[in-house]
Formats: C-alpha cells, sequence, structure tokens
C-alpha cells in the first residue's frame, strides 16, 4: 500500500527537548564555539592567506599571551610585567564587560529590556568626572566618595526614568532607553567640548594632581603590588559579580524579580507590586551601571568622552542573555568575548590587510555569537527526520 | 531661513523614512528587528563600494549603470542580512532582540571591513563623485523655473520621490491587498494565519527580507545625497545612530506607512533644530545640547503613545514573539 503524498509526514519536523543536562548544554556550546574559530580561520585564509595555525597562535597571543606589551626596559618583577601583558588587558576589559552584564541582570531578569546600559554608564562616568573636573582640591578620602555617590545616583536616576513611565503606562522600555543613551552622549559632548577649550581634545583630566584618581589613595608611599588601580578594579568588578548571584538566587527580592518575569499576573495575584519591583530593579540595574562608569574613569581612562563604554553597553545584553542571568557563568562569557576582540586586534594589526581597525574584531565577535546562540536552537528543539519504518507502521495501524 | 531648514529637513527625513519603512515591514510580520543599525550599515557600504569600484574601473562610467549596480548591490547585501535575521529568528526561534543586536554588531563591523578591504586608499576619505551626481540629479524644468515651489517641492534627488511612492504602494498593500491582509494576519497571530492556511515562514522570512533590503537602500541614499557622495569610517557612528532613529520613527508612525512621512519630517526639523533654533529665537544655546532635540521629541511621543492606549495604534499583537506551531 502506498501512501498519498499529502498523507505523509512533513519530512523534517521539530519537537520541544526536555531539558538537558547542563554538561551536555555546556559541550554543545563550546563545540559551537569551536566550529565558529574555524570557520573565521578558514575565512582569513581564504581572504588574506594567513593560515589557521597561525590565525590560532595570534588570536592567543593577543588575548591570553603573557608576553608584555612594549618594550620598556622597566619592567623588573614578574608583577609588573604581568599587568602588562595581553593577558592583564583582557581580564581588565572583560571586567567592565562583566560588570556592566551583572548591572543588566536584575533588569532582564524581569523581562525590561534596558537597551540603555551605554547611557546608565555613560551618566555615572560624566558626573564622576564633573566632580573630579570641579573640586580636584579635595582630599582624596572626601573626593573619591564624593564621585562614587554621585556616579551612583545619576545611574540609578537614568534607569529610574524608563522604569516609571514603563511601570505606570506601560511606554516601550526599549526605545525609551535607548533614546535615554544618546541624550546623555550629547551631555557629554557638551561638557567634553566645554573642558577641552581650544585644545582638540580633553586629554587625561588632572594628570599632574592626579585627584579623583584611585591611585590618589595611596600616593606617595612605598610602592607594592596591590596598589594597581586594575587590581582594584577587579576585585570590585568580581565581588560585585558574586553578591549579584546570591541577590538573584537567594533574596526575596531576587524572587520577586523571577516571578516579575515570568508574569506579571501571577506576581500580582501573589501580592507583589509590579510596580515597585519594576522600578527597584531599575534602579539597582542603572545604579551599578553607573558604578562601572565611575570605576572606568577613576581606573582606566582618567577623561571622559561618549565613547568610553566602547559599544559593551549592548554587548553586555547578549553576555547577559547567553549566561541565562547566572553571574558566574557571565565571567565566562565576557571574558570569551573580551579575548576574541583583543586577539583579533592583534591580527588587524599584525596583518596589514585586515585594516587596523576594531572592525575586525567586530566581525569575529558577531560570528562567534550567531554560532553560539544559533546552537540554542539545537538545546531547546528536536529535529525529527521521518523514518520510513514510523511511517509504514502509522499506515498498517 | 525658515526655507533652508525645512529644505534640510526634508532632505534627512528621505531616507529616515525609507529605513523606518524597511523596518515597518518586518514588524508588521511580527518581527522586531534591532539589526536595522548594522543593515543600514553594510547597505551604505555594499552600494558605494559597488560605485566606487566601477567608477575607478570604467573610464566613462554611465549613470544608468552606477544607479542600478548601486541599488542592486545594497539591496542584496542587505536582503541576505534579513537572510541571516529570519533565519535565526523563525527558523531557528532564537530570541529576536538578541539576534537584532547581534546583527547590528556583525553589520557594523563588516560595513567598516569590507570598505577598508575593498577600498584600499591611503586618506580615510574617499568620494565617488559621479554617483553623488546621479543621486542628486533634479528634475530639470521643475527644479528651476517654479521659484519657492521649486525649491521646496522639487529640489531634491530622485529618492525622496522613490520614498513618498513606496509609502503610498505600502499603505494600499497592507490594506487594500490579500497579500496584505494575510501579511497583516501573521504579524498579529500567526497561529490562526497558519491554521488558515497562510504560510507563516514564508510570509515572515519575504517580509525581512525585502524589509532588510529597503533599509539597505536608505543607507545607501544617506551616503551617497546625505554625505554628497564621500565615504569615511567615522561616519558609520552616525548611520548607526539614525538607524536606532529608524526603529523609533516605526512606532512614532503607529505602524502606518504614510505617518512615517510626516513622522522623520518632524524627527528632520529637530535634527537640524541646532542649527536654526539659537538664531530665531535669538539666544545662544549649546550645539550640542540642541542636538538632544530629536532624542527628546521621540521620548515625548512615546510617552504619548503609551498614555492613549488606543487598538489601532498598537503595534502588531505578535511583535517580538517567536512562533513554534507545536507551542500551546
Amino acid at each position: 500500500m502506498t501512501v498519498r503524498k499529502s498523507d505523509r509526514e512533513p519530512f523534517i519536523h521539530l519537537t520541544k527537548r526536555a531539558p538537558i543536562s547542563t554538561l551536555a548544554g555546556l559541550l554543545i556550546r563550546a563545540g559551537a564555539f569551536v566550529v565558529a574559530v574555524l570557520f573565521c580561520a578558514i575565512i582569513v585564509w581564504i581572504m588574506i592567506g594567513v593560515d589557521p595555525l597561525t590565525f590560532l597562535k595570534t588570536m592567543f597571543t593577543g588575548s591570553l599571551g603573557i608576553q608584555r606589551l612594549g618594550n620598556a626596559s622597566d619592567f623588573n618583577s614578574f608583577w609588573r610585567i604581568f599587568t602588562s601583558s595581553y593577558f592583564w588587558t583582557t581580564v581588565k576589559t572583560g571586567c567592565k564587560l562583566l560588570l556592566l552584564a551583572v548591572a543588566l541582570a536584575p533588569a532582564f531578569k524581569m523581562k525590561f529590556w534596558n537597551i540603555g546600559a551605554e547611557g546608565q554608564f555613560l551618566a555615572g562616568a560624566i558626573s564622576a568626572a564633573y566632580i573630579m573636573f570641579n573640586y580636584p582640591n579635595l582630599q582624596p578620602y572626601i573626593l573619591l566618595p564624593l564621585m562614587l555617590g554621585v556616579s551612583l545616583i545619576s545611574g540609578a536616576i537614568w534607569g529610574i526614568i524608563p522604569a516609571l513611565f514603563k511601570a505606570k503606562w506601560g511606554t516601550n522600555e526599549t526605545l525609551f532607553t535607548l533614546m535615554m543613551n544618546y541624550i546623555v552622549m550629547k551631555v557629554v559632548d557638551f561638557f567634553f567640548n566645554k573642558w577641552r577649550g581650544p585644545k582638540s581634545a580633553l586629554g587625561i583630566i588632572n594628570g599632574d594632581s592626579e585627584a579623583g584618581w584611585i591611585r590618589s589613595i595611596w600616593k606617595g608611599g612605598e610602592a607594592a603590588w596591590y596598589k594597581n588601580e586594575d587590581l582594584i578594579f577587579i576585585i570590585t568588578v568580581i565581588i560585585i559579580a558574586v553578591l549579584m548571584y546570591y541577590y538573584l538566587r537567594l533574596t526575596k527580592h531576587g524572587y520577586e524579580i523571577a516571578v516579575v518575569g515570568d508574569s506579571q499576573n501571577t506576581a500580582k495575584y501573589a501580592g507583589i507590586s509590579v510596580k515597585k519591583v519594576i522600578i527597584r530593579s531599575m534602579a539597582l540595574s542603572g545604579a551599578l551601571c553607573g558604578l562601572c562608569g565611575f570605576l572606568c574613569v577613576t581606573s582606566q581612562s582618567h577623561t571622559v568622552n561618549s565613547n568610553l563604554a566602547s559599544g559593551y553597553g549592548f554587548t553586555a545584553i547578549i553576555v547577559a542573555w547567553l549566561s541565562k542571568f547566572n553571574t558566574f557563568t557571565m565571567i565566562g562569557v565576557s571574558m570569551l568575548i573580551v579575548a576574541l576582540e583583543n586577539g583579533s586586534a592583534l591580527m588587524s594589526n599584525t596583518y596589514n590587510d585586515l585594516g587596523y581597525s576594531i572592525a575586525f574584531g567586530k566581525i569575529i565577535v558577531g560570528v562567534m555569537l550567531l554560532f553560539v546562540i544559533g546552537c540554542e536552537f539545537f538545546i531547546n528543539y528536536k529535529v525529527v527526520f521521518r523514518s520510513r519504518k514510523a511511517q509504514k507502521e502509522a499506515v498498517e495501524a | 531661513m525658515i526655507l533652508y531648514w525645512i529644505q534640510k529637513a526634508i532632505a534627512f527625513a528621505a531616507f529616515i523614512a525609507l529605513a523606518a519603512m524597511g523596518e515597518l515591514l518586518t514588524e508588521k510580520s511580527g518581527g522586531l528587528n534591532l539589526g536595522t543599525p548594522g543593515t543600514m550599515c553594510v547597505g551604505a557600504a555594499a552600494g558605494f563600494i559597488a560605485a566606487f569600484r566601477y567608477c575607478s574601473a570604467v573610464e566613462n562610467p554611465s549613470f544608468i549603470m552606477i544607479l542600478l549596480l548601486t541599488l542592486l548591490t545594497a539591496f542584496a547585501a542587505s536582503a541576505l542580512m534579513g537572510l541571516i535575521y529570519s533565519f535565526f529568528t523563525v527558523t531557528m526561534r532564537i530570541n529576536q532582540n538578541v539576534v537584532g543586536l547581534v546583527l547590528t554588531i556583525l553589520g557594523c563591523g563588516l560595513a567598516e571591513f569590507l570598505s577598508i578591504f575593498f577600498i584600499k586608499s591611503e586618506s580615510g576619505n574617499v568620494r565617488c563623485d559621479s554617483a553623488n551626481t546621479v543621486f542628486t540629479a533634479r528634475i530639470p524644468f521643475l527644479s528651476e523655473k517654479l521659484g519657492v515651489v521649486s525649491d521646496l517641492l522639487f529640489g531634491y534627488g530622485f529618492m525622496l520621490y522613490f520614498t513618498i511612492a513606496l509609502a503610498i504602494i505600502l499603505t494600499i498593500v497592507f490594506n487594500k491587498s490579500r497579500v496584505g491582509l494575510n501579511l497583516r494576519a501573521v504579524g498579529e497571530s500567526p497561529s490562526t494565519a497558519d491554521a488558515a492556511g497562510i504560510n507563516v515562514t514564508r510570509y515572515k522570512y519575504v517580509a525581512a527580507c525585502v524589509g532588510s533590503g529597503i533599509t539597505g537602500l536608505a543607507g545607501v541614499y544617506c551616503v551617497m545625497e546625505f554625505k554628497s557622495g564621500a565615504w569615511a569610517t567615522a561616519d558609520l557612528i552616525t548611520i548607526q545612530a539614525f538607524g536606532w532613529l529608524a526603529v523609533a520613527l516605526v512606532i512614532f508612525s503607529f505602524w502606518k506607512p504614510l505617518n512615517l512621512l510626516w513622522g522623520s519630517l518632524i524627527f528632520g526639523i529637530f535634527y537640524w533644530g541646532y542649527l536654526y533654533i539659537p538664531e530665531l529665537l535669538g539666544v545662544e544655546l549649546s550645539t550640542d545640547l540642541t542636538q538632544m532635540l530629536p532624542y527628546i521629541i521621540t521620548i515625548v511621543v512615546l510617552i504619548i503613545v503609551s498614555f492613549r492606549k488606543k487598538k489601532e495604534n498598537l503595534g502588531p499583537a505578535s511583535l517580538g514573539v517567536t512562533y513554534f506551531r507545536e507551542e500551546r
């Protein structure tokens, strides 16, 4: 007996898969990552003729190598060499991305699409820089806490404004937060142009007095390995990541965020004030972005411009989503992304054909992310092909 | 002066409206494509590279060929971005916002990289003057002889009229044709459309690809006319910001193509406000702070839209939601 064409099952169909084990999930994602890197290697091979092995080696050196950057001769101790290596650069830049992703976690967990991390970051950065620029004569132990407080508050305000409207009237938060980015960018441009005066760029703020820099805390004292601005930055970020993990997992607030994210009606029924949760979480989210801005100004850049966040506000969204809001996973994901960026930066500096720009890095990161988010499909769904045997059984029965 | 202001605003409005129309088409099928900025950059780069390579390869470049090459390459390259978007969101059912953001990163990188790779030049600035001539060509009689009317209505390249025509065509297609009805059905409730025998997947794919293609045309339009045919990789940041404005404009317009035209005009007027408002009011205003205006206006409109929750002013019901047939 033959089966009519219209009676046949479709050739491929999809079914939802039961949740798979953590290990299997990790293996699938790792596989996707390896495939992505090989894919990039082959594309580079075809385009500019750099063989995959050299590609991988350069990528590795540029991201995780402990070769020192530059050739200064005063690198006398291991620690000085280490803190000027490619590896160290990756870690400290990765921490910037990590802090933004951690900051976004509470917002995204309650399904609030906060595209405004960039703006909240800049709000924190510009207010820190404002205090730093205008009150350089204050004592460090007054100046720095003042800057910190102002940054936290302005970041939080920048997060609360869209949250208020979302909570009260359901205003579309995706575009609201996005537009807030551009507004604060213009504010930064305004101060940038005002402060630089006739100069072509602002340069480093308080370069002579180092007022408002993290290192002003130990200025004049003896040198020691722990007196390192980057180290303080990294440790702060890691502590916040760990605290956020427990905040989301173990506290009442974290639980409320999860319920609001899953179903606002359930939350209302359970007596959770949805408005309060939205506003509170966005204040937290914004304040942490502001903190990242503060840390960036005081410990890394020592200056401010509208591109200070270098697009990490957007990348952080992807990091947060990929990590399923688990801040420990975020550590790995953000380091990986920054490692790829730095690796490809070395690639494009070594091989002129790739054109001395961050564009190549963006492509590598983009392709890698596409592969990794693509493999979510294989984690969530099962592809079932039409089988002859099942067909026959169905017909006979 | 006000005349200049309006002229500039119209020239600005035209390509923002075009980009937003592409995004609107995608959103009608239920796909929120946040990759619009990236798509616009890719379209701009592809179109410009095609025109530039052609102009430098041929002795006497023909205008028709420039036009065809530029527009087709831009459309094809950005439609490819749309294809990637729909493959990931429709076939693989991955979160639309995440895929869109990744495509923005990828698209901006690709645009910059391709332009560096294919246009070898010592200085950062590259020009393609003959393409600029084509895109800024005016209608011969109408643009000269009618005084103020010519300046206001006919002092622009052909893409403006293309944009207006497209808005009208899209309105007719959405409201009067079966294809449009089906498309709206897919955007409102994919499961109902599926049950009615509409091929949901195909509609979503075609809408996203054509929509992205149109967005890409807006990108190349921006480079050829707004940036007067000059290419600088630094401009990609501006184009990216325009892409986000286009996404916002779709909400601004209540998902109606004709509203895009005047909506983008308001954007245009406020975008150039920093040049004219201080003079009109006779006060000193900081350029940077006045440049905030279009973004503040967008926020105000967003808030007003959310105040008056009329059914017909809301977007497609399934916007941003991934459709999986076997899900209950």
